[in-house]
C-alpha cells in the first residue's frame, strides 16, 4: 500500500510539475491543482496510513488517526482553492492585458493558431 | 558632565529637520530662523563644553546598541571633536544666512536646508563618534545627503552626473573603510575608539595591520579627493556655492582627513604610513595646484585649490612628528575659514554677474568693491601672505619640510622643494582669482551689471574675513587654546611646545615663503605660456572621462549578464526554482541519507488491496489524461476531475472524513471555477515548437515526481511517533468536541485558522479586484443556439435543491464539533449550492433573489472571527480561549454550546463569501460583456442577448460535470 500511495503522490507532482513548465496559463493552472493535490495528499499521509478510524474520539473507537496533519491539510486544501482563484483571474486579466495567454506576455508557439 | 546635552550636540540637526518642514508654509524666512537656531544652539552647547574640553578633558558616554555587533551608541567629546563641531555649527550658521539669499525665491528652501542639517547631523556624528561603527554609519550618512545636494539641481545633467560620481567614489572609500574598521575592530578587540588609540604598539605588530591600513586609507583618500580620487571634487562644483562652501570644502572633505587625525595614534608611526600618506598627500597638493591655475571656471580653480590644500593637511599628518600634525591641524581651521569666505565670495559673484568664467569676468573690484576687499583678503590668506591666518600654518609646514629626518643628503631637499613649488603655484591660482576676477579690465558681455549683494549675504564672508585677519595677526590668543587641546586629542600623547607667533625671526621657512611669494607671482605672470604647453602635452587622461567610461561599460555589462540570465520569463523562473529544489533534495539524500540504499525504510510495505489498486489505475488514467491532453482544455478538466475525486476516496481510505469531505466540495468549486474560465481562453494550444525545451522539462518533471515518491516512501516505511496525542486527549475535555481535526482548527489552533482564512479572503478580493472592469470577449460561441441556453433540468433541480442544500449546509456546521464537517466544509457546500443556482438560473436572475453583498458578508466572516477571540481577551482570557457548556432545553437531548462555534461562524462566512465571490465575478463579466458591446452593434447584427442567456455556455459544461463529480 505504501508503494502505490508514493507512486501515486509522484505521478500528481510530476504531471504537475510537467504542467506548470508549459507556456500557457491554462496549463499552469491545472499544473498547480495537480502540485497541490500531490503536497496536501503527502502531508496527510505523513500521519501515517495503517490508522484505522477517524480521528472523532467518540466512545468505543481507538486506533484514531493522526488529526494534525488533517487539520493542516484541510485549511491547505482550501486555501489552494483560493490561490488556484486568484491565479485563473490574474491569467484573465493578463489575457485582457496582452492578448496572449501565455505566461511570459509574449506571443509566440502555443498560441491558438487561427 | 551628564551624556544628555553631548546627544542633544549630535541630535539638534535631525530634530530640527522635521520642524524645518514644517514651517514651510510659513515662509523662507521662517525656515532660515529655524534652521539658524539649530545651528547656534549647537554653537551655545559647545560654548557650556568649552571650559572642560580646552582644559584637556575627554568626555566619553556610551549607552548599549547592538552589543553582540560590537556596536553601541558611545559619544566622545575631546579637542578634535570640539574643533570640528565648532567647523560644523560655526560656519553652518554662517551657510544658512547665506544659503536664504543665494537659492533663488522660486526654489523649496525648506528641502535644501533640511537636507543641509541632515547632512550637519552626519557630520556630527563622524567627529563625535565613540564607536568606530557609529562614525561609519555618519560617515555614510554624509556620503548620502553630499549626493542628495550635489544632485539638488536635478533638472541639469552636470548636477546628477557630479552627484552619481561622488557617491560612487565616497560610497565605494566607505566600503573600503569599513572593511578597514572591521578589521581594526578585531585586532584591537574593541571598537571603541579609547581602546583603539591606546593599542597603537599592539595594532602594529599585527600581521594584518598593512591591509588594514590600506583600507582605512582608501577610505580617508576618496572621501578627501586625494589623488587618483580626486576628480569627484571639482565635479560635485555643479552643486550651489553654499554646499561647496560648506561640505565641500568646511566640512565633509575634511572628514577624510579627520580621520586620519582620529586614528593618527593607532596608524602612524610607521614605514607604510609615512610612505603612503606623504606620496598621496604631496601628489595630490602639487597636482591641484597646478591644474588651479588652468581652470577658467573661478569655482573650478576653488575646487581644485580644494584638493590641493587637502592634500597639504594630508602630507603633514603623514610626516608624523608631532609638530606636523599641530600643523596639520591649524591648516584643518585656517583653510575652513579663508575656503568657505572665498566660496560664498565665488557664489556672490556668480549670482550678481550671472557667469563663472574668468575669462569674462573682470574688473568687479569697480563695481563690488567690499566684495572685492574680502575676496582678496581670503585669496591671500590661500597664497599664504603674512598677517592672515594661511600664512600661519604655511609657515609652519615649511618648517617641517626643513627639519624632517626623513632624509639625508641631497634627499633632505626632496621636501622642502615639495613645499616651496606647491606654494608657489598657490600664490599663481590665487594671484590669478584675484587678478582676473576684480582687475584686469571690463567685463566682457557679463549678463548681469554686476552690483553689491544684499548686506546680510555678504555678512557671513565679512565674519570669516574678519576671522582670518583676526588669527592671522593675534594666533595664540584666538585660537591657541582650540589648538592646543584639539592637537592633544590627535596625537593622545604629551604636546610638543607649540609657540603661535607671526615673526619667528628670520629663517629659512621665511626665506621659503618669499621665494614662493615672489615665485609664484612670476608664474602667473607667464601663465599663457603654462596653458599652452599644458595644451600640448597634457596627457588625455581625464578622470571624470575615465571614469564614467568605465561606469557605462560596468552597467553594459550588468545589463548584459542580465539579459543572459533573466529571460523576463516565468517559465523560466519556474523551471529554475523546480530544479534548485531537485538538485538540494538530491544532493542532502545522497551525501547526508548514504544514497539510495537508504531510501527504504526499516518497516515492510503492506500489500495493497483489490480497491486501492483500482483507484490507482483510475489515477493513473486521471494525471496522464490531464499532462498529454492538457491542450484539449475540455477534456483536461474532466480528466482533473477524475484526480481529484481519486484524492477525495483516498482521504476516505485513509481515515479523512473531513479531508475527503473537502476535497470533494472544493473540486466542485474548482472545476467550476476552470469551466467558467475556459470561456475566456482559447479552447485549445497549438502545439509546441520548441521539442527540446519539452525534453528538458519532461526530464525534470520526472525527476521532481519521482524524487517526491522516493520521499514518501522513504517517510512512510520509517517508525512514527505522533506528537497529537495531546490533542487526541484534551478534544472532548478541554475543547467540547469528539471531532479532534475541527477541535483543532477551531480552538487550539484557531490563531493559525485565522490567519489561513484571511489569506483566503485576501485571495478572493484580489482575484475580484483582477477581474474587475475586465472586459473579455467569449471564446465559446452559441453552438447548439438558443434551445437549452440555459439547462431546464438543472433549473427545475435547483429550485428545490436549494434550500435543501442550504439546510444541510447548516447541519454540517452545527455538528462540525463533534463529527466530521464544521464551517470550512459547511461553507463549500453553501457556496457551491449558491453557484449551482447562479448557473442554473442566470446571474440576473439570481441576483435579485440572493441579495447578499458577499465582500460585506467576507468582511463580517472575518470580523465575527476576530471578535470571537477577542471576546475571551474581555474576560482575561488569553486571545481566542474557547469555553464550553451544556443546555438542557425541556424534551430534548442536552446541546452543547461551545464558544468556538461563533468562530466556526467566522470560518463559514468568509469560506461561501470568498467562493461565490470570484465565481460570480468571473460570471459576471459575460454580463458585462455583453453591456459594453450593446453600444455598437456590428452591421447587421441582431440586438443584444438578454443577461440571462449569457451565462448559458459555461453552466452546460459545469451542469455535466458537477453532476458527475
Amino acid at each position: 500500500m505504501e508503494t502505490i500511495v508514493s507512486l501515486g503522490v509522484g505521478l500528481l507532482m510530476g504531471a504537475g510539475a510537467w504542467l506548470v513548465l508549459r507556456p500557457t496559463s491554462f496549463s499552469v493552472v491545472l499544473g498547480l491543482t495537480l502540485m497541490a493535490y500531490a503536497i496536501n495528499f503527502l502531508i496527510f499521509v505523513a500521519g501515517r496510513i495503517d490508522r484505522t478510524s477517524p480521528p472523532l474520539t467518540l466512545k468505543g473507537t481507538s486506533g484514531w488517526a493522526d488529526p494534525l496533519p488533517q487539520a493542516l491539510v484541510l485549511t491547505a486544501i482550501v486555501i489552494s482553492f483560493g490561490m488556484t482563484a486568484y491565479l485563473v483571474a490574474l491569467a484573465l486579466r493578463a489575457l485582457g492585458d496582452t492578448g496572449t495567454d501565455r505566461i511570459d506576455g509574449r506571443a509566440g508557439d502555443g498560441d491558438e493558431r487561427p | 558632565m551628564s551624556s544628555v546635552p553631548l546627544a542633544l550636540l549630535l541630535l539638534l540637526p535631525f530634530l530640527a529637520v522635521p520642524v524645518v518642514v514644517a514651517v514651510a508654509p510659513a515662509g523662507r524666512q521662517a525656515v532660515a530662523i529655524v534652521a539658524g537656531l539649530a545651528m547656534a544652539a549647537g554653537v551655545a552647547l559647545l560654548a557650556w563644553f568649552a571650559p572642560a574640553v580646552l582644559a584637556g578633558e575627554t568626555l566619553v558616554v556610551a549607552e548599549p546598541w547592538l552589543p553582540e555587533w560590537g556596536l553601541d551608541l558611545a559619544l566622545r567629546m575631546d579637542g578634535l571633536s570640539f574643533l570640528f563641531a565648532l567647523l560644523i555649527y560655526g560656519i553652518g550658521i554662517l551657510i544658512v544666512l547665506y544659503a536664504a539669499y543665494y537659492l533663488p525665491q522660486t526654489d523649496r528652501l525648506a528641502r535644501f536646508l533640511g537636507t543641509l542639517l541632515a547632512f550637519a547631523g552626519g557630520m556630527l556624528g563622524v567627529v563625535l563618534a565613540e564607536n568606530v561603527l557609529l562614525m561609519l554609519l555618519f560617515w555614510e550618512v554624509t556620503s548620502l545627503t553630499s549626493f542628495l545636494l550635489i544632485a539638488y539641481k536635478s533638472q541639469y545633467h552636470d548636477s546628477r552626473i557630479g552627484a552619481r560620481m561622488a557617491l560612487a567614489v565616497t560610497g565605494g572609500g566607505g566600503l573600503a573603510l569599513l572593511a578597514g574598521l572591521l578589521i581594526l575592530g578585531d585586532m584591537a578587540g574593541s571598537y571603541e575608539l579609547s581602546v583603539i588609540l591606546a593599542s597603537g604598539e599592539a595594532l602594529r605588530a599585527d600581521p594584518r595591520f598593512p591591509l588594514m591600513l590600506v583600507l582605512v586609507l582608501l577610505g580617508a583618500f576618496t572621501k578627501s579627493a586625494q589623488f587618483p580620487f580626486h576628480f569627484w571634487l571639482p565635479n560635485a562644483m555643479a552643486a550651489p556655492t553654499p554646499v561647496s562652501a560648506y561640505l565641500h570644502s568646511a566640512t565633509m572633505v575634511k572628514a577624510g582627513v579627520f580621520l586620519l587625525a582620529r586614528l593618527y595614534p593607532a596608524l602612524s608611526g610607521n614605514e607604510l604610513w609615512f610612505g603612503l600618506v606623504v606620496t598621496t598627500g604631496a601628489i595630490t597638493f602639487l597636482l591641484g595646484a597646478y591644474l588651479a591655475l588652468l581652470k577658467h571656471d573661478f569655482k573650478g580653480l576653488l575646487a581644485y585649490s580644494t584638493i590641493s590644500h587637502l592634500g597639504l593637511i594630508t602630507l603633514m599628518l603623514g610626516l608624523d612628528t608631532p609638530t606636523s600634525a599641530v600643523a596639520a591641524v591649524f591648516h584643518i581651521i585656517n583653510h575652513a575659514v579663508f575656503k568657505a569666505s572665498l566660496f560664498m565670495a565665488a557664489g556672490i559673484i556668480d549670482v550678481e554677474t550671472g557667469s563663472r568664467d574668468m575669462r569674462k569676468i573682470n574688473g568687479l573690484a569697480k563695481y563690488m568693491p567690499v566684495t572685492a576687499a574680502l575676496g582678496i583678503v581670503a585669496a591671500a590668506s590661500m597664497a599664504g601672505v603674512p598677517f592672515l591666518n594661511g600664512f600661519l600654518s604655511k609657515e609652519m609646514f615649511f618648517a617641517e619640510t626643513v627639519a624632517h629626518p626623513a632624509f639625508e643628503g641631497v634627499g633632505a631637499l626632496i621636501l622642502p622643494a615639495v613645499g616651496v613649488v606647491g606654494g608657489l603655484m598657490s600664490v599663481a591660482y590665487s594671484a590669478r582669482f584675484v587678478h582676473d576676477v576684480f582687475y584686469n579690465g571690463e567685463p566682457v558681455d557679463l549678463p548681469k551689471t554686476p552690483k553689491e549683494p544684499p548686506r546680510f549675504m555678504r555678512l557671513p564672508v565679512e565674519l570669516l574675513v574678519v576671522l582670518v585677519l583676526a588669527v592671522g595677526i593675534l594666533p595664540q590668543l584666538i585660537v591657541g587654546d582650540l589648538l592646543k587641546a584639539a592637537s592633544a586629542a590627535v596625537l593622545q600623547t604629551d604636546l610638543p611646545p607649540i609657540k603661535l607667533a607671526i615673526w619667528h625671526g628670520f629663517n629659512l621657512p621665511l626665506v621659503m615663503s618669499i621665494v614662493a611669494l615672489g615665485g609664484g607671482l612670476f608664474y602667473y605672470w607667464s601663465r599663457d605660456r603654462v596653458m599652452t604647453l599644458h595644451e600640448r602635452f597634457a596627457l588625455e587622461i581625464s578622470s571624470p572621462v575615465a571614469f564614467e567610461r568605465l561606469y557605462a561599460r560596468l552597467s553594459g555589462a550588468a545589463a548584459l549578464a542580465m539579459a543572459r540570465l533573466d529571460r523576463n520569463s516565468p517559465r523560466q523562473y519556474v523551471g529554475l526554482v523546480l530544479a534548485a529544489g531537485l538538485a538540494l533534495g538530491a544532493w542532502a539524500w545522497l551525501v547526508g541519507a548514504g544514497g539510495l540504499r537508504g531510501l527504504a525504510g526499516p518497516l515492510a510495505p503492506t500489500a495493497p488491496d483489490a480497491p486501492a489498486l483500482l483507484a490507482f489505475a483510475a489515477l493513473v488514467v486521471g494525471t496522464l489524461g490531464v499532462a498529454v491532453l492538457h491542450r484539449q482544455r475540455l477534456a483536461a478538466i474532466v480528466f482533473l476531475s477524475v484526480a481529484g475525486l481519486i484524492v477525495a476516496l483516498a482521504f476516505v481510505r485513509f481515515s479523512g472524513p473531513d479531508l475527503a469531505l473537502t476535497q470533494l466540495s472544493v473540486e466542485v468549486a474548482a472545476i467550476m471555477l476552470l469551466l467558467l474560465a475556459l470561456r475566456y481562453l482559447p479552447q485549445q494550444a497549438g502545439p509546441e515548437a520548441d521539442g527540446q525545451r519539452a525534453w528538458r522539462d519532461g526530464w525534470l518533471a520526472a525527476g521532481i515526481g519521482g524524487g517526491t515518491a522516493a520521499l514518501s516512501y522513504a517517510m512512510l516505511t520509517r517508525p512514527f511517533e505522533t506528537i497529537s496525542a495531546y490533542h487526541l486527549a484534551a478534544a472532548k475535555p478541554l475543547g467540547g468536541g469528539t471531532n479532534v481535526v475541527n477541535v483543532i482548527l477551531v480552538d487550539f489552533r484557531g490563531f493559525d485558522t485565522l490567519g489561513e482564512i484571511a489569506v483566503l479572503a485576501i485571495a478572493a478580493l484580489g482575484a475580484q479586484a483582477l477581474l474587475a472592469g475586465l472586459s473579455l470577449r467569449p471564446r465559446v460561441g452559441n453552438a447548439q443556439g438558443d434551445a437549452d441556453r440555459l439547462p431546464v433540468m438543472l433549473r427545475q433541480m435547483m429550485q428545490p435543491m436549494l434550500p435543501l442544500v442550504l439546510a444541510v449546509s447548516v447541519y454540517i456546521f452545527l455538528r462540525g464539533h463533534n463529527l466530521p464537517g464544521g464551517g470550512f466544509i459547511a461553507g463549500l457546500i453553501a457556496a457551491v449550492a449558491i453557484v449551482l443556482q447562479y448557473l442554473a438560473a442566470g446571474i440576473a436572475f439570481a441576483q435579485e433573489r440572493v441579495r447578499a453583498d458577499f465582500v460585506r458578508m467576507l468582511g463580517a466572516g472575518l470580523g465575527i472571527a476576530s471578535l470571537a477571540g477577542i471576546a475571551s481577551m474581555v474576560l482575561g482570557l488569553p486571545f481566542l480561549t474557547s469555553g464550553f457548556t451544556y443546555v438542557y432545553p425541556p424534551l430534548m437531548e442536552p446541546v452543547e454550546l461551545a464558544s468556538a462555534l461563533v468562530f466556526d461562524l467566522g470560518i463559514y462566512l468568509v469560506v461561501i463569501a470568498s467562493i461565490v465571490l470570484v465565481l460570480t465575478e468571473l460570471g459576471q463579466m459575460s454580463t458585462r460583456e455583453a453591456h459594453e458591446a450593446a453600444p455598437a452593434p456590428e452591421p447587421g447584427a441582431p440586438a443584444p442577448v438578454p443577461h440571462d442567456r449569457e451565462a448559458q455556455p459555461a453552466a452546460a459544461p459545469v451542469a455535466a460535470v458537477a453532476g458527475g463529480s
